[in-house]
């Protein structure tokens, strides 16, 4: 109790008030400029984290930037039919609908009082649980970190979008990339070729900002060009008693079911919005209204993807696993300031974990008020073209580079990244998994390695292990579901006959 | 994803997939023109050969054995996967449409590539400045197809503030000639 309220103390001080705000500001801009997604611009903002200087203040900044975007997605979603974010995509059905009716400013009200409970009803949860579940992963040893480890990648590649195949092999060579540099346990260079640079191992920030930034920014060169923004006219913001009345039911299902998926490594708050709407579908006495402009079809779903980005911080700071591509950032943050995500961290590094937990619930009300009374302020700033952002984006991120070592091999290194993480996306690999594995790829050898020394060379040892054990048996399951599932679909198809063409799955 | 239209619709059995076919289609509005086979296969042979070079390079680190990992165990191990699993992508993944074709706009990624390198290469000597002037203004003016007065206005407001940020605000010793 007493470290939960230094928590307060530590979010309290101004300069960290200071950071938060800046970092849910930042979050909301990008969440409304579509183009740049929150993992992207965590990526770009790693190097100024390390200049902050104050490792706290960097992180709750960074945390920011992932949960305001989740608000700000919101708002292109209602007014341009355009999800800002992934999650967001839902939303556009009812909220659009609404819009088109007049009722933006209501869309946005009943998005963001969700949202704020969403959140602010998952930090609770998050407060109360995180502690315990860090408590018992406490005793983890190299086994259970290396399922785990395994687990995680192998679950944000699966649960992302596309074709799973390809983020499986985009793991593996996020793994592989992950070698390069000096063996740690026998000092052989592996894949250097004689690079002094190379024999240091590649950072990860730098792998960062050019998969997730750079290819970003380019392919947003490519990919928007002159597409006139109108926005539909906002009014009255403040919902009525009545349409809040409507809302509630939503707001508190979403809520729960938000928190739940969020947990799970994986497109948690993508998958949760979609889960929360099918909900409210399902269990409404007035399912056709849904996709004319019902307010549930924008609380629902709204007020799921914020307690699913909230509480997809805890396998992070519970475990040291990054649930999904932003929260890799957030990894990386913490690696670069020196701190190794661990169950350990609650009772090592108390100040740095409640303050980052306790700064949600300020960050909240700091992204409430942006959006009620001031979202006319970005629903200005949808105006402005893509096109003015994109060199501002590409300096930060190429000076980012450069500040890392004072060093330009780092903004060469990253352009590579960069074009790598374009070609990907035209060949149709998602960069996602690559990072997150690549993040993960160290931790993941290294306990492998220690595992294999404690069993003395016998791998069934990971099997055997009570806590490792089952945590692959999960593993087995989340890799062969597709595929049992791919020759399910194949046998109804060809005792139905009545389809012609491959059912390809829409959302993987 | 593929904006195909699922067969499910038919049954309506369950709501979740209905949305999630609606979602994607969604975002297939967004999305370029899809590749073709051509880029799959690539894909998928650049994938190929990376596993395969690993592997054979991991070979020759040493893999030694499980009692006692050689530095080339788990890199090849690892290889072994990407090389495995690109295989059955070339087999399998002929007919997937999540490829975006090149297109004349793709000129405009490669100039902005360009740009990124001869910055990396004039910031030492020549200090950040005129190199952030330079890009602002290609990018604001040839690939974003602003108008000259708001390239001019932006390209100097955006180094004006940069210089502020970075050398006053944030303190880190960037290459400058002012």
């Amino acid at each position: 109790m007493d470290a939960f309220l230094d928590g307060f103390a530590v979010v309290a001080q101004p300069d960290t008030l200071f950071y938060c705000l800046i970092g849910v500001l930042i979050g909301m801009l990008i969440g409304v400029l579509p183009g740049l997604g929150p993992a992207a611009t965590m990526a770009i903002l790693l190097p100024i984290v390390v200049t902050v200087g104050d490792p706290i203040a960097g992180v709750i900044m960074m945390a920011g930037v992932y949960y305001g975007a989740q608000y700000g997605g919101t708002i292109t979603s209602v007014l341009l039919r355009i999800p800002g974010e992934a999650s967001s995509v839902v939303t556009v059905f009812d909220g659009f609908a609404l819009a088109k009716q007049g009722k933006a400013g209501t869309a946005l009200g009943i998005a963001a009082i969700g949202s704020f409970v969403g959140a602010t009803l998952s930090i609770i949860a998050l407060s109360l649980t995180a502690p315990l579940v860090a408590s018992w992963a406490v005793d983890f040893g190299p086994p259970e970190y290396a399922a785990l480890a395994l687990l995680g990648v192998l679950l944000v590649a699966t649960i992302g979008s596309g074709s799973k195949l390809k983020a499986l092999i985009a793991a593996a060579i996020g793994l592989l990339l992950a070698t390069v540099g000096k063996d740690q346990f026998s000092g052989a260079e592996r894949f250097t070729f004689g690079s002094m640079e190379l024999s240091q191992g590649i950072d990860f920030v730098v792998v960062a900002m050019g998969l997730f930034g750079v290819s970003e920014i380019l392919h947003n060169l490519e990919e928007r060009h002159g597409k006139p923004h109108v926005p539909a006219k906002v009014a009255n913001v403040w919902p009525s008693r009545k349409e809040l009345k409507e809302a509630s039911p939503a707001i508190g299902r979403g809520s729960v079911i938000g928190f739940f998926l969020g947990v799970l490594p994986g497109g948690g708050a993508v998958m949760s919005s979609l889960a929360a709407y099918a909900t409210e579908k399902r269990v409404s006495k007035h399912p056709e209204e849904f996709g004319r402009g019902s307010i549930k079809g924008v609380a629902a779903p709204e007020t799921a993807n914020n307690a699913a980005a909230t509480s997809s911080f805890i396998p992070l700071l519970t475990l040291g696993i990054p649930a999904n591509a932003s929260m890799a950032m957030l990894f990386a943050a913490l690696l670069v300031l020196g701190i190794t995500p661990s169950p350990a961290l609650v009772e090592e590094n108390p100040e740095l974990f409640w303050g980052v937990v306790n700064s949600m619930y300020i960050g909240n009300v700091f992204l409430l008020l942006l959006s009620i009374p001031l979202v006319g302020i970005f629903v200005r700033i949808l105006r402005v073209r893509p096109a003015i952002l994109a060199p501002i984006t590409a300096l930060i991120t190429i000076l980012g580079a450069y500040t890392l070592n004072n060093s330009t091999f780092d903004i060469f290194l990253m352009i590579a990244f960069g074009i790598v993480g374009y070609l990907m996306k035209k060949a149709g690999f998602e960069p996602g998994p690559m990072v997150l594995a690549f993040v993960l790829g160290s931790i993941l050898e290294n306990n492998v390695r220690r595992s294999l020394i404690i069993f003395d060379g016998d791998p069934t040892g990971f099997v055997t292990d009570s806590i490792s054990g089952p945590i692959l048996a999960v593993f087995v399951l989340v890799a062969l579901w597709p595929v049992a599932r791919a020759l399910l679909d194949r046998r109804q198809r060809r005792t139905s006959l009545s389809e012609s063409t491959p059912r390809e799955d829409s959302l993987r | 994803m593929s904006d195909e239209r699922t067969p499910t619709r038919s049954t309506g059995s369950d709501i979740l997939e209905e949305l999630e076919a609606e979602v994607a289609e969604t975002l297939a509005e967004e999305r370029l023109p899809s590749g073709g086979p051509a880029y799959q296969v690539v894909g998928a042979l650049v994938a190929l050969s990376i596993g395969i070079g690993g592997m054979v390079l991991a070979l020759d680190y040493g893999l030694d054995n499980l009692r006692r990992p050689g530095p080339g165990l788990w890199p090849f191990v690892t290889a072994t996967v990407v090389a495995v699993l690109s295989a059955v992508l070339l087999v399998v993944g002929r007919k997937l449409e999540d490829s975006e074709a090149f297109s004349r706009a793709s000129v405009l990624p490669a100039v902005g590539v360009l740009t990124f390198i001869g910055f990396a290469l004039v910031l030492p000597t020549l200090g950040f400045e005129i190199p952030a002037l330079v890009l602002c203004v290609i990018w604001l003016r040839f690939l974003g197809g602003e108008s000259w007065r708001s390239t001019v206005i932006i390209s100097l407001a955006t180094v004006a503030a940069f210089y502020l940020l970075f050398l006053y605000g944030l303190k880190i010793p960037l290459p400058h000639l002012f």
